[in-house]
């Protein structure tokens, strides 16, 4: 047992030595886990910033002028055109919005025509088309109400929706962003630099070597996992503290450290995935391959860029055997929601037994193929 | 004593020469002039710096102080490299090196015949007259990976041999070759000499008896010339017989180390016959193809036992079969009595293996390397340094300790992996080639060594070797053929048998009457037409900027690496399809089923109401009612609910009187795009209920107006037809980028860069004839997305399908040439593969309007979404996809992608090197 546990040391730092003789390497992961978390944190503005808005105002009235002077920067960039700019700018997506007021709308309004305001809406801009069009129906309708409410007595009823937002309450962008972001960079970081590794032994004959030395297969994999899967638990927690808690301000609600188990779990089965790949791909091209072709959906379809509720049923179901879903809910679970393991525990559950499966099914496909790889 | 080689013209001028690399000294003050028309050898010890003075005359590596001159001009001015890049033929260190190892024979000679220039019937002739006097002719098909060491050596003479060079440079081009194949491959060069008499040749080798052949030599040592003469002259200065001894004699005292006349003690068996290895029956079959046939051997303890053999005869597959690398198809192997199972880890510790190709960590430097091993083959902690040492002192690697493997010079590589071979003491050492392109002097001492491990440590050697020297050294020797052991004696005894004058007349005698071709069939070469100077002159000169048919040549090159790797374009078709479906049907913008609870504090019919009226949305999927704060807490931190709704006490009560009333909202900002909508839905809802509260009180609504929407374009807000034309562009972006990103690295790591650097082929036909390719590949992947979009999805082109492929074919050479240029500024494939993914997959996903549109993005990612072609390509896909638009509505965004090509082009052409420095 001992003897395994040294070479298992062993073999690891070699493979850190790897690392630090591949300076461009090492520039790269600190440039992910800095500059990248950062602009993305940064990049999505909190709500709707600049949704460029173009205005048609047929009335040209007083009540025309106060809804449209109440659609201000910077949640809206509004443009004042004509009627005939309006389908060339939507066609080249200047306008994601553009909101016609009809000739004596004012008139109508007084006179209890109900006229109507019509708003197109880009609608292939989808992130912004929705929240966008409510945000300009509440705008447009407040003015509209206001203004009428100095012609008519209110009879609302007085029932207020009082809504408070839990974990992030100004709904502030950076913190889904950053976090977002580092979860992403775990993810790719962990498949590559395994995977990469085990891949560059073979094209360099070096595996050969290592096959008559008194190492098991087990060893050289699991020293790839740990060594590689350190690196990327360092670098994750640090850029945790330093670039998203000290340069974003992002609150963090939860503990850092549960967070960190979690994040080596995940690298439990990722790193064991970029093994699995590599012995599945025979040379660096055909792995990088298939690097986009694993690495594309387990990132968009985790729930880290849109809702997971809202896909379909069936790329729900599949994604729930990815590692990266449970890990995004354990993410959000735990930095945002400050979930402990009393509620979080499912999904640590879930990722250590993904990781368990990912780990020995890799181990019997390393052990059968690594002999053909010499 | 006049030389009459001196009074010629010096084909190469040298003058003050010094290289450095980092702060090893390679050459030093160095100045020679080397005569023309004539075959010149260098030799010297390893590291010495004859590698480094052939890449300097070559123009493979950039002159850092001093002058070289070759064939009449200054080697540092580009202009002139350019002119006599055609006329100077390179061959670097390394079986194959330059040459393509998924390429057959006929395609590599094809490439380099058209980098030169020639037209179809000329490359025809060249090749066949070329491969038939080498008799590579029958192997035309052959890819260049699978051939034997000797025959990749004869390849690579013949693609340097292709464009009949003036000066023909050769570093080391026997080492690792068998005798049979050496032999014919200096035939080869007399008989071409022959022909073209104008041809000088400039050879480094670590064989005395080559050297002897030569007309002229230089020994080097330290960087600097010891010796320069013929090889005569050699002779007499020194007052030597061999050459071997003039080598030895005219090193300086330190390095000779002693060196002295091996002597081998008999082996003492002494009555017990102790039984280290044992094979019976060893067969090793790989498909139909039997590398080793039936291979029966005893070794007794502490005996050397050789194995002599063309190369490809199946040696090395035997010792790995030996060493529990590879499992034999048939027969048996023991070792000290146990049978031999690859599993078997006790077996491994007691043997030390060197393999023919280095297999060393290049990443960790010589002690690195040596600690590594000695820990993991188990050396007593307290033993390693010591251990370590004595093999650093034993192999002359002190100095070198701290140098990484690759800025070794292949001698002192060889030391350092047969010095990991031996660092944990084994019983039994398996050595492949262990003295390839190792100096005389460092072999002696290497022997001497082993003969001191086998008589006194009783350590049993099993070792091959092509130097017949050695092999005579050997207790006993095996020769093999073809799979098969032809003989097996001690060496006197073979040559008394074969009635040979030397073992290495008995060795080629065997190996001819067991099949081997020994005159390699060699026709001569039909006395082609001479190339004149002015006419290698003329074809410079026509193409030195821009030739088209180098850039084909590295075109058909690339496009036949990728047809040679079918899985990969597999991967690239089929990939990019499913990666449509998942995408497209996957990814979803639309915020439904959310879900929610609620907590009742009044229960009541009116609160009941209220909940009824969310319960009855789409957008809402009800979960069990919350029953305190403390539940609250816990099932929205568990990302359980994303909405709970607080009616509080009195709610009913306080709506009956006409109090304000509140309904709370506890709405999870963790995901900030959904919580708006959510707080969206909710305002609807809550607008809806309160319509309905009044009309049932029977009072009417305040007439208003309306807002009608309109979503555009895509009127159902439907994901997929919003989805599907984002993502071609981002699988655009992504797939070819990583495709071209290892093209250039690759060539990097594995040694073939080096037709960059000595072929006239410039930097923009390099690029642009890989790129070709496989923006091709890109273009069919994109017919095959929008085919499966339109067919398979149901979301057709509205607009110009015109505009949308010329639109993707720009694309398509920004994506390609995005991945180009990563792989010019990286140096390993794991880097450019990295850098690939982080500067398409970043930006593409987040900062080009994927899900937010750049316009409103802010700081960096902003900037990066504007000046990123892929930000464009999603407008244009987007307009003709789903807005019905054309080229003149969207010439726009063309704009930004045409000049993007030029500026990626560009700074990749820039950012790859010419030379090596």
């Amino acid at each position: 047992m001992k003897r395994h546990l040294v070479n298992i040391y062993r073999l690891g730092i070699k493979e850190l030595w790897g690392l630090v003789r591949d300076p461009m390497l090492l520039f790269l992961i600190a440039f992910t886990f800095t500059v990248s978390t950062y602009t993305s944190g940064t990049a999505v503005p909190d709500t709707i910033t600049h949704a460029p808005l173009g205005i048609i105002d047929e009335d040209n009235s007083q009540l025309s002028q106060r809804v449209i002077s109440a659609l201000y920067p910077p949640m809206f960039d509004t443009f004042e055109i004509g009627l005939d700019d309006a389908d060339k700018g939507m066609d080249n997506g200047i306008y994601t919005f553009v909101l016609d007021i009809p000739p004596s709308f004012q008139a109508d309004i007084l006179a209890g025509r109900e006229p109507s305001i019509q708003l197109n809406v880009d609608a292939t801009r989808m992130s912004q088309a929705f929240t966008g069009a409510g945000y300009i129906q509440e705008i447009a309708m407040g003015e509209i109400s206001s203004f009428m409410q100095r012609y008519r007595s209110n009879t609302q009823l007085p029932v207020d929706l009082e809504m408070r937002m839990r974990f992030n309450p100004n709904l502030t962008q950076a913190w889904f962003g950053s976090l977002m972001d580092i979860i992403n960079n775990i993810t790719m970081m962990a498949i590559i630099l395994t995977g990469t590794a085990l891949i560059r032994e073979r094209e360099h004959g070096t595996i050969e070597h290592l096959l008559a030395m008194p190492v098991t297969p087990g060893e050289i994999m699991i020293a790839k996992v740990w060594s590689m899967g350190l690196v990327v638990l360092v670098t994750s927690g640090a850029s945790l503290v330093f670039v998203v808690q000290g340069l974003l301000n992002v609150h963090i609600e939860g503990s850092i450290p549960l967070f960190l188990v979690g994040v080596a779990l995940h690298l439990f089965a990722t790193t064991a995935m970029g093994i699995f790949m590599a012995t599945v791909a025979r040379n660096m091209p055909q792995f990088a391959m298939l690097l986009i072709l694993i690495l594309l959906p387990l990132q968009m379809l985790s729930g880290a860029s849109t809702p997971r509720e809202s896909m379909p049923k069936l790329v729900q179901d599949v994604m729930q055997f990815a590692p990266t879903t449970h890990f995004v809910e354990l993410g959000q679970g735990v930095l945002y929601r400050g979930a402990g393991i009393d509620v979080a525990w499912k999904q640590f559950l879930a990722l250590a037994a993904i990781g368990a499966v990912f780990f020995i099914v890799s181990m019997v496909r390393f052990r059968k193929t690594i002999s053909q790889m010499a | 004593m006049p030389d009459s080689f001196v009074q010629r013209p010096p084909v190469a001028h040298i003058a003050g020469v010094t290289l450095h690399y980092g702060k090893t000294l390679a050459i030093d003050d160095l100045s020679l002039d080397i005569p023309s028309d004539c075959m010149v050898g260098f030799i010297g010890p390893d590291g010495v710096g004859k590698s480094s003075l052939l890449s300097l005359i070559s123009g493979a590596h950039a002159i850092q102080e001093g002058t070289v001159e070759v064939l009449g001009g200054d080697m540092r001015e580009k202009r002139h490299r350019d002119n006599v890049c055609p006329l100077i033929a390179y061959m670097p260190q390394g079986l194959g090196k330059n040459l393509y190892p998924t390429l057959s024979v006929e395609e590599n000679l094809q490439f380099f015949a058209r980098l030169f220039g020639h037209g179809a019937a000329e490359r025809r002739r060249r090749i066949d007259d070329l491969t038939r006097s080498t008799g590579l002719y029958p192997f035309l098909g052959r890819p260049a990976g699978k051939l034997s060491g000797g025959m990749k050596q004869k390849l690579g003479l013949c693609c340097s041999l292709i464009h009949d060079p003036k000066l023909l440079i050769l570093d080391e081009p026997t080492t690792g070759v068998d005798p049979l194949a050496r032999a014919q491959f200096w035939n080869l060069i007399n008989r071409i000499r022959g022909q073209q008499p104008g041809m000088s040749v400039v050879v480094a080798t670590a064989y005395m008896d080559e050297a002897q052949k030569f007309d002229w030599l230089v020994v080097m040592d330290a960087g600097k010339i010891l010796a320069t003469g013929t090889p005569k002259e050699i002779l007499a200065r020194t007052n030597t017989d061999s050459l071997e001894a003039a080598f030895i004699a005219l090193l300086p005292e330190e390095k000779r180390q002693g060196h002295k006349e091996i002597v081998i003690p008999p082996l003492d068996s002494n009555g017990e016959e102790d039984v280290a290895i044992e094979a019976k029956g060893l067969t090793m079959r790989f498909g139909d193809f039997t590398a080793v046939d039936h291979v029966n051997f005893t070794i007794r303890r502490g005996e050397i036992f050789g194995f002599l053999g063309s190369n490809g005869c199946g040696k090395s597959t035997t010792m790995k079969m030996l060493t529990g690398l590879l499992e034999p198809s048939e027969g048996e192997a023991w070792m000290f009595g146990k049978k031999i199972e690859p599993s078997n880890i006790d077996t491994r510790k007691r043997i030390g293996y060197m393999s023919q190709a280095f297999s060393l960590y290049s990443e960790l430097t010589v002690l690195q390397n040596l600690v590594l091993h000695a820990r993991l083959f188990h050396v007593p902690p307290e033993q390693v340094d010591e251990r370590v040492n004595e093999m650093l002192e034993r192999f002359g690697l002190t100095k070198v300790q701290n140098i990484l493997p690759d800025n070794l010079p292949l001698g002192v590589r060889q030391r350092l992996s047969l010095a990991v071979a031996m660092v944990h003491h084994p019983d039994i050492l398996i050595l492949d080639e262990p003295t390839s392109g190792v100096d005389p002097v460092a072999r002696d001492g290497f022997w001497e060594y082993l003969i001191a491990l086998s008589r006194n440590d009783k350590v049993t050697i099993f070792i091959t070797t092509h130097f017949m020297n050695e092999a005579e050294r050997c207790d006993r020797i095996s020769l093999m053929h073809s799979g098969k052991v032809l003989a097996s004696e001690a060496p006197a005894t073979l040559v008394e048998e074969r009635n040979a004058p030397s073992l290495e007349d008995a060795f080629i005698q065997y190996l001819i009457d067991a099949g081997a071709d020994a005159e390699d069939g060699g026709e001569g070469l039909a006395p082609a037409a001479a190339v004149s100077q002015e006419e290698h002159a003329e074809r410079a000169k026509a193409s030195r900027f821009f030739s088209m048919q180098r850039l084909i040549s590295y075109m058909w090159r690339e496009a036949l690496e990728l047809k040679r790797d079918p899985i990969r374009g597999t991967l690239v078709l089929f990939g990019s399809l499913i990666l449509l479906i998942i995408m497209g049907y996957g990814i979803s913008l639309d915020v439904e089923n959310l879900r929610y609870a609620i907590l009742d504090r009044d229960q009541t019919m009116l609160s009941n109401n209220y909940a009824l009226n969310i319960k009855g949305s789409r957008y809402f999927i009800e979960h069990p009612p919350v029953e305190n704060y403390q539940e609250l807490d816990k099932r929205m931190k568990s990302g359980e609910l994303s909405v709970v709704l607080e009616i509080p006490p009195g709610f009913a009560r306080d709506v009956e009187r006409g109090d304000p009333a509140q309904v709370g909202a506890w709405i999870d900002g963790a995901m900030p795009q959904r919580a708006e909508t959510i707080k969206g839905y909710l305002q609807m809802l809550h607008t809806g209920w309160l319509q309905d509260r009044l009309t049932e009180a029977g009072i009417e609504a305040p007439s208003m107006a309306n807002i009608e929407v309109r979503y555009r374009y895509n009127p159902d807000v439907l994901s997929l037809p919003a989805m599907v034309p984002a993502v071609i562009p981002i699988l655009l972006l992504m797939i070819p980028a990583m495709l071209t990103a290892l093209s250039v690295v690759r060539e990097k790591e594995m040694g073939s860069i080096i037709n960059l650097y000595v072929t006239s082929v410039t930097r923009t036909e390099f690029l642009l004839g890989k790129q070709v390719p496989y923006v091709l590949m890109a273009m069919v992947n994109f017919f095959l997305m929008t085919a499966m979009a339109v067919f398979l999805f149901d979301v057709h082109v509205k607009g110009s399908f015109l505009a949308l492929t010329l639109a993707a074919f720009i694309y398509c050479i920004f994506t390609t040439g995005f991945g180009l240029l990563a792989s010019t500024f990286t140096k390993s494939q794991i880097a450019a593969i990295f850098c690939t993914m982080v500067a398409t997959m970043i930006p593409a996903v987040q900062f080009s309007g994927l899900i937010n549109p750049t316009s409103s993005l802010t700081g960096g990612g902003r900037f990066i979404g504007e000046i990123y072609p892929a930000t464009y390509m999603l407008t244009i896909s987007r307009g003709i996809f789903s807005k019905a638009l054309g080229f003149t509505d969207l010439y726009s965004s063309y704009i930004p992608m045409m000049i993007a090509v030029p500026v990626i082009m560009c700074t990749a052409i820039a950012l790859l090197k010419k030379q090596e420095v």
